[in-house]
């Protein structure tokens, strides 16, 4: 009865393009990030925080990077890991180089050297489409990873070969490095993660946003009314690589601390992909729900046995986890295939019109 | 604009000038011709069509056209200008727009979406402006809404505003993709077969707006149909092509009359 929009007229075209058209909505979101922001920090546990929250809002930053490429702009690309791993990369050299440079602007300035990256390995979708462009991709992902274990340079000829993310503070604050408070990483964390979701909305509901959905519905009529296809392919490769590749610096130095190329494998690619093929495909929002699914199921799944009082050997219960996990996928996907996002619309529909059944 | 002829959409279109000339056109696609030295223009203002039966050509005209096929023989001067090979988004930008034998919109967008899409050569903003959605970006937008919605208004389809065009029974999906034409503000307007598998009220309607464009916006129109009545009913000029030749070119009740065109048509015994 609460989520009525009845007597919400949009008098402006400037109302009916916002991106929540209606009150309630409006008010659910403001409360929800004032809720993340104040009520998260103090009421949460370290373990919530580090091993649950952090990491999930990170891979929902590479989620919203590999949908507006996949999802919006019809491009599948198995380079997620990579563009990440360029992002860690580039970030831990710029901050070892330039120490007394800006955390944030080395954040963001790995997302430009992924996003140079993502240029370079975009190149071939002028010619080629759908899988066969995803084992174009799928060269960067192999490609990168083989040249941060090779090179030494990239890892400053660290005998171990693994690259830590060393202390960086702003505004006296540390932000990263051991010494950096879970509540701290997890606060930095969520300001990309909104920002991001933000800006990708924007640019999908903008001009640039129609160009990726028009060459991802038919390449063709696109290019006959007027869109050019290899700059607006190129964009999009940029603008999801540079998403990854913040996700990828975020993912070092807000989550892991230090970290070899094994945290950038093709199964971190396939898991993004999964995450926005659950959430649903061409949906800000699905980018997000589908972070979440596939990060808290696995984690619920642990605990549930616990929860309920039940013990059970560790190894039965990994391979319990791993078959549900599965199946549920599986379940979920002829349930609703077009993902969560979807399921959240119909949810609200219903909610509009509850309790008449019409 | 750099419009040769000046343009006055008042004047009776017999009496206006070339918006398009097409001279001695030829493309073949390996061995096979599907134009032979075709030549006709189409003038300022004027709903010119095109006829013929299958095969005869007609939609490999308007690729030629619009620049989606490049002849190999002939040229074509535009407002004017006699260009050389131009790609179908630089003919975009000079104000050719078109439609598609079979429907080609974007079916996962929303009907507002697929005409925004149409206006793509006339916004300027950068993706950083679009990603912050302030300022020129954001007035932009809108600047461009309001013009899409006049045209959602023309085409009386304001009810589908927000729904995905995929699931759009067909004879709307025909109206949402002149729209999106239409949102282009085009000076020359390609329709290919604009009423092909519609049923007499949706015909009549398709008529209908095809006339209004002509006459509010001043718009060239060229039309392919296969509906002999509707031809004849709303054209000022009728070019008809037969196995790629030019066989008549005239007005509708000259070419009624043509032998040849009966003849291809219904059939002859070639002796």
């Amino acid at each position: 009865m609460l989520y009525r929009e009845t007597g919400q007229f949009k008098t402006s075209y400037a109302a009916d393009q916002a991106i929540f058209p209606i009150f309630q909505d409006r008010i659910f979101l403001f409360a929800l990030i004032a809720f993340a922001y104040l009520a998260v920090p103090l009421l949460a546990s370290e373990y919530m925080l580090q091993a649950v929250l952090i990491p999930m809002m990170i891979f929902s930053i590479a989620a919203l990077g590999l949908n507006i490429l996949t999802g919006y702009a019809g491009q599948l690309s198995l380079g997620t890991g990579a563009f990440m791993a360029m992002g860690a990369y580039s970030a831990y050299k710029l901050t070892t180089g330039f120490p007394e440079l800006n955390i944030i602007v080395v954040f963001v300035l790995s997302g430009v050297a992924a996003a140079l990256v993502g240029i370079v390995f975009g190149l071939p979708s002028l010619r080629i489409k759908g899988f066969y462009l995803a084992v174009a991709t799928l060269a960067a992902q192999f490609f990168l990873v083989w040249m941060f274990n090779r090179v030494p340079w990239w890892y400053n000829y660290h005998s171990s070969g693994t690259i830590t993310a060393p202390p960086r503070e702003f505004a006296g604050i540390m932000l990263t490095g051991p010494t950096a408070t879970a509540e701290t990483r997890y606060l930095l964390v969520l300001s990309f993660c909104i920002v991001g979701g933000l800006i990708a909305k924007n640019l999908v509901r903008s001009r640039i946003g129609r160009h990726w959905m028009a060459i991802r519905d038919m390449d063709i009529a696109a290019e006959i009314i007027g869109i050019r296809l290899l700059p607006n392919k190129l964009l999009a490769f940029a603008i999801s690589s540079f998403y990854c590749g913040v996700a990828g610096a975020l993912l070092l130095f807000s989550y892991l601390g230090s970290a070899e190329t094994e945290a950038f494998d093709i199964f971190v690619s396939f898991d993004v992909l999964f995450m926005i093929i659950i959430g649903g495909l061409g949906s800000i929002l699905g980018a997000y729900l589908g972070a979440a699914f596939i990060w808290l199921l696995p984690i619920f799944l642990t605990n549930a046995p616990q929860l309920v009082g039940l013990s059970m050997p560790v190894d039965l219960q990994k391979h319990l986890e791993v078959m549900i996990f599965g199946s549920l996928i599986i379940v979920f996907l002829i349930f609703e295939p077009a993902g969560l996002a979807r399921l959240w619309q119909i949810g609200k529909e219903k909610l509009r019109r509850w309790p008449f059944p019409y | 604009m750099n419009q040769a002829a000046p343009a006055d959409t008042d004047a009776d279109p017999a009496a206006s000038g070339p918006i398009l000339n097409l001279n001695r056109i030829s493309l073949a696609f390996g061995g096979v011709t599907v134009l032979d030295d075709v030549s006709f223009d189409i003038r300022e203002g004027e709903i010119r069509a095109i006829i013929g039966p299958n095969g005869a050509g007609k939609s490999s005209m308007l690729n030629v056209i619009n620049g989606f096929y490049h002849p190999d023989d002939g040229t074509i001067t535009y407002k004017g200008e006699t260009r050389a090979r131009m790609r179908p988004d630089q003919a975009a930008r000079q104000g050719i727009a078109r439609t598609f034998q079979n429907i080609a919109l974007f079916r996962g967008m929303s009907t507002l979406d697929n005409i925004m899409t149409g206006r793509n050569t006339m916004m300027r903003r950068n993706f950083l402006w679009q990603a912050l959605y302030l300022g020129p970006a954001r007035r932009e937008e809108l600047e461009h809404r309001a013009h899409v919605e006049r045209v959602i208004e023309f085409l009386e389809i304001e009810a589908i505003r927000r729904v995905p065009v995929g699931r759009l029974p067909y004879g709307l999906q025909k109206r949402v993709e002149l729209g999106r034409a239409l949102a282009a503000e085009p000076d020359l307007l390609l329709l290919d077969e604009p009423m092909a598998g519609m049923n007499a009220e949706e015909k009549e309607d398709m008529c209908r707006f095809v006339l209004d464009v002509n006459d509010e916006f001043g718009t060239t129109i060229a039309l392919i149909e296969h509906d002999m009545g509707v031809v004849m009913d709303i054209s000022d000029r009728v070019v008809v092509l037969d196995y790629g030749r030019l066989i008549a070119d005239g007005s509708p009740d000259e070419v009624r009359g043509n032998e040849e065109v009966i003849n291809a048509y219904l059939g002859v015994v070639h002796d």
